[in-house]
């Protein structure tokens, strides 16, 4: 585990994401109506369609270019759409928002 | 090689059915040349009275446009009259010349009847038989104005119906005892007067027309009895003939129709007949399911197949909208014949059935249709009746004991019972279909054409896949705005403002949202709602938003954005064009793209120089176009009385004082205007949502057009001379479809639901209240006249347009 501080909490609407840029594309770090965090890959599985961009509904995002419904926790597709985005620790320590580097390294690497 | 050249006179429903079955059977068999004397194509003639009371369009009601004729190869020659055929060279004349054929098909129909009196030929006298004779009683349907239908058969009666409902005084002659002689036996005539008389519809029977007075143009009818009725209009639907006059003059057998043999064959074995202009085995046919069946036999004839036409029972419904009424067979009285009656005066119901030698050989029902379908199976099929004698007028849902459920007598119905008239659809196909996966009404409708041409059918249909499909199917009434919640869009905005709720929140826990957070369908249907109804209280959702109306930009298939800066009027300058250039090569934009609504488009913008970007086009006095939106959109316009030659007023200022007038305002779906100087329309005023001809008296506003996946063209609303009224009646109505349309319903669509009536008397009519429709508009106007981009563009905002932290470095270690 390797976390960084990517930014604070008030940075993220509710019900809304923002994006970090990596190497490898963008993870978008999304925060729900109840505070809580996570971060996915920015890409839907369909046809790459910015998650980030997405309305974010419990712990649901849909994708804005053909609604396709990901759960948050396991990036899985919902409903009859098959298809997985890739997640990644994070967690929220005094207001400040903690991503695991190790994990975006180790998705860089592959 | 050349497929054998086909000439076909007359573009009807028998005709237009017998090139669908060519062009699929063997689409490269014949070159096709296809004549009408109508400048026009081939539209659903049995639809012409919902266009005429208004619940239809035109539009709607074509059934081949000129895209399907090209599609499949079909020369087509419109408005031209063929004059004469010789059969001798095998060439068809027309004013334009000749054109040979190998085969023929004779497809005139029929000409109205016009009765022989004093009159006839005055001004205001019409037949009702095509789409110009329909234009022609809509343009003289005045609201108040006095028309006269000569005729109580089906065709009378659905104009009447219609020229009512477009406010017209209406009263029916008709020379027989009761309406509908043909179809109806006097009890059910009775019942129907009644029902037109409760509508304001006058019927005079037992009335022979004398002549027709008016010195150029009717003023009024006088029957021989001597009563006078006053008319601006008066529609002859007393009958039709044949139209044989080619044939005749051809040298073809013709009796009282083109005598056609059971291939539909006439005396000339090179030349087919189909549909009103034949005669077969001393027979006429006036109704469309007999001529489809006529349709694909004579296909089968032209492609070399044995065939032969069997003309069947048919069925007879009214389409007019709330008159509930069915007849088949021969219900005649008779030796040998018993009547069995059923009558329920409160609620206005009558059945009749006749019997002969234990078999149903007649049927006429008012009021309660429903088993008219299993009747008709009975009498075509000459069931012995017998055993369920006793209980029979109470139809197939108390035979066997079954309960008396609704849907009951539909699953009694067997397989090959019919249920589309007009196509000839049983059930058992619509089963079939269901099965096969078509579970919408519209899938059905594709794959069997069951319902889908007079429509009267549309219920039984969906009876029919409900039963099939169990709870499996979502009868299209009973919509919930989405699977969070099992209420309507209707209920939800009634609900909004009856308890005064104000926030996303509060209205997904007082009318019990089954999800924590909405989706992604309800969350923008709520906001919209909630910032219309509460404009001043309500704070707009942008997590609710959908990304475009997010960003204030249109999302790109690679997750760039477009740009549109508004261009009021699509008038621009210069300055505006040069800061636009400017902007194009700072920003690296790949497209720069003139739009439809008059303005350009700035395509493939990064995401986190928006802000940036739209500073400088600020900076030159530009803002958002809202080319994003659910929200008025452009006001395209043409030069007008300021340059153009042929302009009655000045259409480009009025198209800005609009724009200015409308802009930023958010609406159910997105609103497009057109403003155009006079009726050559230039600006395609008549397909947008809201559409201004300027004309030398004023201003013609209407509404309610679309270009999009559906054609349509505007309705009328209403004629100004004042520019202040144009852009008032414009506001009211706009607001009108804020408070009341459903979210994602265009102003056509919600038109068509609310009806074009009721808008006129909210926004025309009642001044009260479009003054009050219109300071709401103002209230509302007063928080969205603003310019998104201007406070999106602040330093402050800038940097939540980019990312939240680069790590590409790290990452890249």
């Amino acid at each position: 585990m390797n976390w960084i501080d990517i930014g604070a909490l008030e940075d993220i609407p509710a019900q809304g994401a923002r994006v970090i840029k990596t190497a490898k594309g963008c993870v978008a770090v999304f925060r729900t109506a109840g505070d809580e965090v996570f971060a996915l890959d920015d890409r839907c599985p369909h046809r790459g369609g910015p998650l980030s961009e997405g309305i974010v509904h419990g712990a649901q995002v849909t994708c804005p270019l053909h609604n396709w419904v990901f759960d948050l926790a396991t990036g899985q597709a919902q409903g009859a759409d098959e298809g997985q985005v890739a997640t990644y620790p994070v967690r929220v320590q005094g207001g400040r928002i903690m991503l695991d580097a190790a994990r975006l390294q180790r998705r860089s690497a592959a | 090689m050349m497929g054998e050249r086909l000439v076909v006179i007359g573009a009807g429903m028998a005709s237009g059915r017998v090139l669908e079955h060519l062009v699929e059977a063997a689409p490269d068999a014949f070159d096709i040349t296809l004549f009408n004397a109508e400048p026009r194509g081939n539209y659903n003639r049995i639809m012409l009275s919902p266009v005429l009371s208004g619940e239809k369009a035109y539009a709607e009601i074509v059934t081949h446009d000129a895209d399907w004729y090209a599609r499949h190869g079909i020369a087509t020659r419109f408005g031209e009259h063929v004059t004469r055929i010789d059969r001798a060279r095998r060439v068809v004349a027309t004013s334009r010349g000749e054109t040979p054929y190998d085969r023929l098909l004779i497809a005139t129909g029929s000409a109205p009847f016009i009765i022989p009196v004093p009159g006839r030929e005055l001004r205001g006298v019409v037949t009702y038989r095509d789409l110009d004779d329909t234009e022609a009683m809509i343009a003289a349907a005045k609201p108040g104005a006095k028309a006269v239908v000569i005729g109580g058969g089906l065709l009378g009666l659905e104009a009447a119906a219609g020229l009512a409902l477009r406010g017209m005084e209406v009263t029916v002659i008709h020379l027989m005892g009761h309406l509908m002689e043909r179809q109806l036996d006097p009890a059910a005539g009775y019942l129907l007067q009644k029902a037109l008389e409760a509508r304001g519809i006058r019927i005079h029977c037992k009335g022979a027309t004398k002549a027709i007075l008016g010195h150029d143009r009717a003023e009024a009818v006088l029957l021989e009895d001597g009563t006078t009725y006053g008319a601006d209009l008066v529609v002859m639907a007393v009958g039709i003939r044949p139209e044989t006059r080619l044939a005749t003059d051809a040298g073809l057998d013709v009796g009282r129709g083109i005598t056609v043999s059971d291939a539909m064959v006439t005396s000339d074995p090179a030349i087919l007949a189909v549909g009103e202009c034949v005669e077969h085995e001393r027979q006429l046919f006036g109704l469309v399911a007999p001529l489809y069946d006529q349709a694909k036999v004579a296909a089968a004839t032209l492609l070399g197949q044995e065939a032969a036409f069997r003309p069947v029972q048919t069925a007879t419904k009214l389409k007019v909208t709330g008159c509930d009424l069915f007849s088949a067979g021969d219900f005649a009285e008779g030796e040998g014949r018993e009547d069995i009656a059923f009558r329920d005066p409160a609620r206005g119901i009558y059945k009749r059935l006749v019997i002969k030698d234990d078999r149903l050989i007649g049927a006429v029902m008012y009021g309660d249709t429903a088993d008219g379908t299993w009747f008709f199976g009975l009498i075509k099929d000459a069931t012995d009746i017998a055993p369920m004698r006793d209980t029979l007028i109470f139809g197939p849902a108390h035979q066997g004991g079954a309960t008396p459920d609704p849907m009951a007598a539909v699953a009694a119905l067997p397989p090959e019972a019919e249920i589309c008239g007009c196509n000839g659809v049983c059930k058992g196909r619509i089963v079939e279909a269901v099965q096969g996966g078509a579970v919408t009404l519209d899938s059905v409708r594709a794959q069997t054409k069951a319902s889908s041409s007079c429509g009267t059918c549309t219920g039984l249909v969906e009876k029919v896949m409900a039963v099939t499909l169990g709870d499996a199917f979502a009868a299209p009434a009973k919509q919930t705005m989405c699977k969070c919640t099992d209420l309507g869009h209707e209920d939800v905005r009634r609900l909004i403002k009856a308890r005064a709720l104000k926030s996303i929140p509060a209205v997904m826990q007082e009318l019990g949202w089954k999800t924590p957070g909405g989706c992604h369908s309800c969350r923008p249907a709520l906001n919209y709602y909630l910032l219309a109804d509460w404009p001043l209280e309500y704070r707009d959702d942008r997590q609710s938003r959908f990304v475009n109306e997010r960003n204030h930009a249109n999302i790109q298939k690679d997750g760039t954005y477009s740009v549109v800066p508004r261009m009021w009027g699509g008038v621009t300058t210069p300055a505006e064009l040069r800061a636009i250039a400017d902007a194009a090569d700072k920003y690296g934009v790949p497209m720069v793209k003139v739009t439809g609504g008059q303005r350009i488009d700035l395509l493939g913008v990064k995401k986190e120089d928006l802000p940036a970007m739209w500073a400088d086009l600020n900076a030159a006095g530009m803002v958002s176009g809202h080319a994003y939106s659910k929200g008025l959109r452009t006001v395209k316009t043409c030069v007008g009385s300021e340059f153009c030659r042929f302009g009655t007023q000045d259409s480009t200022g009025l198209g800005i004082r609009l724009e200015k007038l409308l802009w930023g305002s958010w609406t159910p779906h997105k609103v497009k205007l057109g403003v155009s100087g006079c009726p050559r329309n230039c600006a395609e005023a008549t397909v947008k949502d809201v559409g201004i001809v300027c004309v030398d008296s004023g201003y013609q506003i209407s509404v309610a057009g679309a270009a999009g996946m559906e054609v349509k063209e505007t309705e009328f609303l209403a004629a100004t001379p004042s520019e202040d009224e144009a852009c008032e009646i414009t506001a009211a109505f706009i607001q009108l479809y804020r408070e009341q349309a459903k979210y994602l319903d265009r102003p056509y669509k919600w038109v068509a639901k609310v009806g074009l009536d009721w808008v006129k008397a909210q926004v025309v009519e009642d001044r009260a209240n479009r003054a009050a429709l219109f300071a709401r508009f103002e209230i509302s106007q007063s928080v969205y006249r603003k310019d998104p981009w201007a406070e999106h563009a602040k330093p402050e905002e800038r940097r939540l347009w980019s990312a939240m932290a680069d790590l590409s470095l790290e990452a890249a270690e």
